[in-house]
């Protein structure tokens, strides 16, 4: 597959980032390095291009309808400002991908929609949302309109500073997973109270033509996906194609941890399969573990008990920058799946010894 | 950007580096190898008379982002491992070919000196 890249690679070129493969993006991993990067966003701000994220835009008619039974969460509660977090499951109640969905402002009397598909995810859902509309006769327009917009993510305690210095201060008032549009540089960009850090902080959608006025703006410490990928492991939040993924990684939102997305009072595609799982319970838990012996866990590192049974797997490590202690996100059998219980960790076939934490790691 | 490749050591293809000596030799990894990897967190090292082979791995080095494994310039007998990179691991980064030094050899045999690349071929591989 042909590698896509962001509207301003050149522009991070110059900077110096190194690049790495991402989603079949192209995407800047690392401008300085991780932990300046990491330190910045929980110290101060930064901001990461983040244009390998998806948008899909859905409105019509039916479009609360399509959205509503193509999502986990309950979609009637969306006034247009808003936005919230959901899953987008199959009829097995498998993740095929998780989504931040924003209302728009109605069109023409109709309601509209914008979600956010992962990086790589946008054909198929795409595909997904225009065959379910065909399935159930219903009459939306469904856009995937991923080249046309740049994404960037202004993260950090003083991400309001920052983006008051270049927009419209009432930006700064917008609640959590609220948005609005705003101009920056001359640019008119939609701007949301969402993130992946776990700090305060906004996501920005600007068109893809004026995407470097507005990046150039900011006068903050740029920020890869290295240092992306430490804070949302320190937070415990879950990586589309890593965490969960409808072939390597099957996971329902129950055993993700995400099950508070999931309103079992709408109808949508997975919904009996998930009334079934929060009956009977899941066999396996997303859990955090930390590292007790010296070492860095890792995605695809075994758990074991003591007698060294498999009990779970890995599906992210690091070694977190703000703790200093290794870390690591997967899924581990729920009989085990005690905060501060140990379990062992398989590390190039010697057991490390580790401990089961509350996630966040690090607490906001 | 460049990155410093000092004339006097012999260096592999995978990026360690060596002194050439006799008695012992000095390893580590190069300016350009702790680059690529970024923050290094952690290294895993055999231990003093443990034997390596030229050519394999004799331990690992993990930044941030990546594991990578270490490759022996020799073979011999580890005489001395850098206990400080345990506490430490940044010196990699600070200082690749001083206090960044990983472990020492004992050679068992000199001819294999001749295997490895000089400076200057080292410097047309990363070019």
């Amino acid at each position: 597959m042909a590698r896509r890249q962001p509207p301003l690679a050149e522009v991070h070129a110059a900077d110096g980032a190194s690049v790495t493969e991402f989603g079949s993006w192209e995407m800047p991993v690392e401008f300085d390095s991780i932990r300046t990067e990491h330190a910045a966003v929980r110290k101060a701000v930064g901001i990461f291009d983040v244009s390998h994220m998806g948008e899909i835009e859905v409105s019509g008619p039916d479009a609360t309808a399509l959205m509503g039974r193509l999502t986990t969460n309950d979609i009637e509660v969306l006034s247009p400002g808003e936005a919230q977090y959901a899953c987008v499951t199959r009829e097995d109640g498998v993740i095929l991908d998780d989504t931040v969905v924003y209302r728009l402002p109605d069109r023409d009397g109709q309601s509209a929609y914008l979600f956010i598909p992962n990086a790589g995810h946008d054909t198929q859902l795409e595909e997904w949302w225009v065959e379910h509309r065909e399935k159930w006769g219903l009459t939306a327009t469904v856009d995937n309109t991923t080249t046309e917009w740049a994404m960037f993510a202004v993260q950090g305690p003083e991400s309001p500073e920052i983006v008051a210095a270049v927009a419209d201060e009432s930006v700064t008032e917008l609640g959590r997973f609220e948005h609005t549009t705003a101009e920056i540089a001359g640019v008119g960009c939609r701007i949301a109270r969402t993130g992946y850090t776990g700090e305060d902080g906004f996501e920005i959608l600007c068109p893809t033509d004026v995407a470097e006025e507005v990046w150039t703006a900011f006068d903050c410490q740029p920020c890869g996906l290295g240092a992306r990928d430490t804070l949302r492991t320190e937070m415990g939040f879950l990586l589309s194609g890593q965490d969960f993924d409808p072939e390597a990684e099957p996971r329902t939102p129950y055993e993700a941890g995400v099950g508070f997305v999931v309103d079992l009072d709408t109808e949508f595609v997975g919904r009996d399969a998930l009334v079934d799982q929060k009956e009977t319970g899941t066999e396996q838990t997303f859990v955090g573990v930390t590292m007790l012996d010296r070492g860095v866990p890792r995605g695809g590192y075994p758990l074991v008990d003591e007698e060294g049974e498999a009990i779970g797997t890995l599906t992210s490590g690091t070694m977190s920058p703000t703790l200093n202690e290794g870390i690591g996100l997967g899924y581990l059998n729920v009989e085990y799946a005690t905060p501060g219980e140990s379990v062992d960790i398989v590390v190039r076939g010697s057991e490390k010894r580790a401990e089961i934490t509350e996630l966040p790691f690090v607490s906001k | 950007m460049s990155f410093d490749i000092p004339d006097d050591l012999n260096y592999l293809e995978s990026h360690e580096w060596t002194t050439v000596d006799d008695e012992t030799v000095r390893v580590g990894i190069s300016d350009f190898a702790q680059d690529e990897l970024g923050d290094v967190v952690f290294v895993e090292l055999p231990d003093v008379g443990d034997s390596v082979e030229q050519g394999s791995a004799f331990g690992v080095v993990e930044s941030i982002k990546a594991v990578s494994d270490l490759y022996a310039p020799v073979s011999g007998e580890i005489t001395g491992v850098n206990e400080a990179l345990f506490d430490q691991p940044e010196l990699l980064n600070e200082d690749p070919f001083g206090e960044g030094w990983l472990i020492e050899i004992s050679p068992s045999d000199n001819a294999e000196f001749d295997d490895l690349r000089s400076a200057e071929e080292y410097r047309e591989q990363i070019a």
